[in-house]
């Protein structure tokens, strides 16, 4: 027995072995692999269109949020184990730069994007989708309290608002981190009144922290359960809430808080993966995804908006409402303050 | 003795391959070493009050919750050991399904019974008539601490009651025909007989707190960072790989120094037990006094439960009352998504890689444990350590290693589902370790030496004599192997391709969206998934009657 024993446990170790021998790498451009974060989502006609059209086979490996599949990019700069990086944003866009994970393609349908939602003119990564981060509210739960959504941040620090908001930390979370960035717009940085004063009284005002989208929305929120009824999330959710309710709704349950520089405008990208296997199927994704066919697919399933100005969004979008003027910041500015930004955010909201 | 020698190689390569040259790989790129150790990381680690505080804090929740995790487990440890009552399978398999669950999920049902909308809530305002909610633990260090002791009690209630159900009564009725009391009994004597079995689910349960992630996320957030925590932020978005290496590193310490500590306590308080069939060490009889305490028990293992009963309720709740409606959408690709999974498949991604997983930890964990009985000088405490070392490093560098251990042909194995077999099984292994090695050590010699005598071949009494005593060991072991793989979440989310998308990664999916009838698939999906693992446990538990007699 005790023998059997060992021998099965060296026989599990060489089979592990052998078996992984199959995994090496197919031949250049008849397999595509394409990493990506947890959120992406797209039709299964639109992949096999592209297979067929190239003779080739599509591989998407998801790798966790966007901060964990940049990282794991990174990591494996010079080995990729994939040909594409779909998820690379503003808020990291300096940091995939700096890194030199990319190579640079020229898309055929670059023109087709507006100049505002160019993500990097050095053509490393370009740009797919957009959304925008800001606070939704809970229609039902401030109607019950006699409550009107708020129109400025400061508001936000009054006693009304006392232990009222969710926010998640943006020392992890993407929305969090694009929240903060908001919040650094409309308030500066060194002026008498600061984004870091206006944190400090939302602590002192019990704003709660928590790390992930998905724990603040469905454990803190009101309108699951919780007992915060507003949540930084995104401008399109009180869409995604119709679309995906059990009944038909005419309107959502919740609302967008709609304040100038009080939401963020995230613009999301695709890249080349230097050293990539398939390169030339690659470029060819590149224009596919700035396509019509799939610019219109995406929208219906991860709740962003297309770049490609001849693209239409879905008909229930109207729920949506599109904030006014969204804060933006420069990738390059993010790129050098990210680190100190979050670091004072952690210093003065959560130490 | 060559097989001896295999048989030690086996553990040791696996955990050599699987463990320490990921581990090194990762911390020698997150630590920059090019010739000499650079321990600036680690100075400014230590240097930090903000992380010293953090150690300490690991440190003091995971004492706490350890400790209610003990006291809510043993009083349920000592009715599955000593009655017998009906429905009592299938309540020790419930009884395990809380180890399993996604932490968001036992947050959604935390929720739903205790937060400020809650069915508790709800129920005292209209009764007492309070204006406000008057349970208030959202967000607390309480809630952290019950929910530590909600999925670690499960380990307690295992590994002490297997042990126990074979313990021979004999000394505790002389003791009562001595005429010590029924409380002067349980200490003196039960108590230090069981020690062995506390302590092996103790510092199981205090590993698990210790490295907690996403109880500590989810119900409390970023103020109550665990190391554990603070290296997944430093990692993530802060991408400061030196200082993650370096806290990483001092996470695996501590751990160790406690293992190495308990395997000391261990050591010394080891005793030569007698080990009987459970048929006689069954309560046939009841008195009144222990059917009381035998209710309420079960009563208290129901309220523990409560949390996911509610759960299950509102996954078969929809708009117009009770119905299968998330159920079936959970088989309807709706919007003919490129990753849509139907519930079976997914249901068996989820069980192929358990079984597999439990094979590999059996094999792994059997073996060492075999190592670690036989050998008897001092250094089994340093050897015992370092077999479960694996509980205690951070899942974040680890999976990090992983992709940067394997990632060339011959072995690429980013992308493969082997690497999510290989994560699970080495934190499943010295599960069945710590089960298997309390029984291994009070097999008395003498007992081997007489099969010895009387020409019985080594097989024969592995066969004999000890896989009979071993039998409800290896059950717990396999039972928790099989839970921590269903269970698993961070490295089947990071490191598999879709088409093995396994249970707890499609319900975290199904809340990555906003809106009812995602949150309702997403209880659907956890209905099922306590389902199948209390399915699978009651399976598991199954093989031991086919086996041998009353162990």
């Amino acid at each position: 027995m005790n023998q059997q024993n060992a021998l099965a446990v060296t026989a599990t170790l060489l089979i592990i072995l052998w078996t992984s021998l199959g995994c090496s790498r197919q031949a250049e451009d008849t397999e595509l692999v394409i990493m990506t974060h947890d959120s992406f989502d797209i039709s299964q006609e639109i992949i096999a269109e592209f297979e067929s059209t190239n003779d080739a086979k599509v591989v998407i490996q998801k790798a966790g949020d966007a901060g964990q599949a940049l990282i794991r990019a990174i990591l494996e700069k010079g080995n990729p184990s994939a040909d594409l990086l779909y998820g690379v944003d503003n808020t990291y866009l300096g940091r995939a730069l700096a890194e030199n994970i990319f190579d640079p393609y020229k898309p055929q349908l670059l023109s087709k994007i507006p100049e505002s939602l160019i993500l990097d003119p050095t053509n490393h990564v370009t740009s797919i989708d957009y959304s925008y981060v800001t606070l939704n509210y809970d229609k039902e739960f401030l109607l019950k309290n006699g409550l009107l959504p708020p129109t400025t941040l400061e508001e936000l620090t009054e006693d009304v608002w006392k232990g009222s908001v969710v926010v998640e930390n943006p020392a992890v979370s993407s929305p969090g981190l694009a929240f903060l960035l908001a919040t650094i717009a409309y308030f500066g940085e060194d002026d008498d009144y600061d984004y870091l004063d206006f944190w400090r009284e939302m602590r002192s005002n019990n704003v709660l922290v928590k790390d992930g989208w998905s724990d603040a929305y469905y454990t803190d929120f009101s309108l699951y359960g919780g007992d915060r009824p507003l949540v930084v999330s995104y401008a399109t959710s009180p869409a995604a809430e119709v679309f995906f309710s059990e009944v038909k709704l005419i309107e959502p349950p919740t609302g967008n808080v709609l304040i100038d520089k009080g939401s963020f405008l995230q613009i999301e990208g695709i890249g080349i993966l230097k050293g990539a296997n398939s390169t030339t199927l690659a470029k060819k994704f590149i224009d596919f995804a700035l396509g019509v066919r799939f610019q219109e697919d995406f929208p219906a399933k991860m709740f962003v908006y297309p770049v490609n100005k001849d693209a239409k969004v879905p008909d229930f979008f109207k729920f949506a409402e599109v904030p006014t003027q969204p804060a933006y910041i420069t990738p390059e500015r993010i790129n050098t303050h990210r680190d100190k930004w979050i670091e004072s955010w952690t210093n003065t909201v959560i130490r | 003795m060559t097989a001896r020698r295999l048989l030690m190689l086996g553990p040791i390569l696996y955990l050599s391959a699987f463990f320490f040259y990921p581990l090194l790989t990762i911390l020698a790129r997150s630590l920059n070493t090019g010739d000499s150790l650079d321990i600036t990381p680690f100075i400014s680690i230590l240097g930090d009050s903000y992380y010293l505080g953090r150690v300490w804090f690991t440190i003091w929740q995971a004492t706490v919750s350890t400790v209610v995790t003990l006291l809510l487990g043993l009083p349920i440890a000592y009715i599955f050991a000593r009655h017998e009552f009906r429905g009592k399978t299938i309540l020790r398999a419930a009884s395990t399904v809380p180890f399993i669950m996604p932490t968001i999920v036992v947050a959604m049902g935390f929720i739903s019974l205790l937060g400020p909308q809650g069915a508790l809530n709800s129920l005292l305002m209209d009764l007492f008539g309070f204006e406000n909610p008057p349970i208030r633990i959202s967000n607390t260090l309480t809630i952290i601490f019950m929910a530590h002791a909600f999925y670690n009690y499960a380990i307690v209630v295992r590994v002490v009651s297997a042990f126990w159900a074979n313990l021979n009564p004999r000394l505790e009725e002389t003791a009562a025909v001595l005429g010590a009391s029924k409380l002067n009994t349980f200490i003196t004597i039960t108590l230090p007989l069981l020690f062995p079995s506390i302590i092996s689910s103790a510092i199981l349960a205090f590993t698990f707190s210790f490295t907690s992630f996403g109880v500590v996320l989810v119900l409390g957030g970023p103020q109550f960072a665990t190391m554990e925590v603070a290296t997944y932020e430093l990692t993530a978005k802060l991408f400061r790989l030196e200082l993650a290496g370096a806290l990483a590193i001092i996470q695996l310490f501590f751990t160790y120094v406690f293992l190495l500590l308990y395997a000391r306590a261990q050591d010394n308080i080891a005793v030569r037990s007698d080990l009987v069939p459970r048929e006689f060490t069954r309560i046939s009889k009841r008195s009144a006094r222990q059917r009381v305490g035998l209710i309420l028990t079960i009563l208290m293992l129901i309220t523990i439960l409560s949390p996911l009963l509610i759960l299950i309720e509102r996954s078969l709740t929809s708009v117009n009352g009770y119905s299968l409606h998330h159920f079936r959408s959970l088989f309807v690709n709706a919007d003919d998504s490129y990753f849509y999974l139907t519930p079976i498949a997914i249901i068996t991604n989820s069980v192929r890689f358990a079984a597999m997983t439990t094979g590999i930890a059996l094999l792994v964990g059997t073996s060492a444990a075999y190592l670690l009985a036989k050998s008897s000088n001092r250094s089994s405490w340093f050897q015992d350590a370092f077999y479960m070392m694996p509980l205690g490093v951070s899942a974040v560098v680890m999976g990090l290693g992983y992709l940067l251990a394997f990632n060339r042909p011959p072995v690429d194995l980013r992308g493969s589902w082997l690497i999510l077999i290989i994560a699970h099984s080495l934190i499943a292994y010295p599960f069945v370790i710590r089960s298997v090695l309390p029984a291994l050590r009070a097999v008395p010699t003498q007992l081997q030496e007489s099969a010895a005598v009387l020409g019985a071949s080594p097989t024969k009494t592995f066969i004999h004599i000890y896989l009979p005593i071993l039998t409800p060991g290896l059950i717990v072991g396999a039972t928790f192997a099989f839970a921590v793989s269903m269970g698993e979440f961070g490295a089947s989310l990071l490191l598999v391709r879709p088409q093995f998308t396994t249970m707890p990664v499609a319900i975290f999916r199904l809340l990555g969206q906003p809106g009812a009838s995602n949150f309702g698939q997403a209880l659907a999906m956890s209905s099922l998934l306590m389902m199948i693992v209390a399915a699978g446990f009651i399976a598991i538990e199954r093989l031991r009657y086919r086996n041998s007699g009353g162990f």
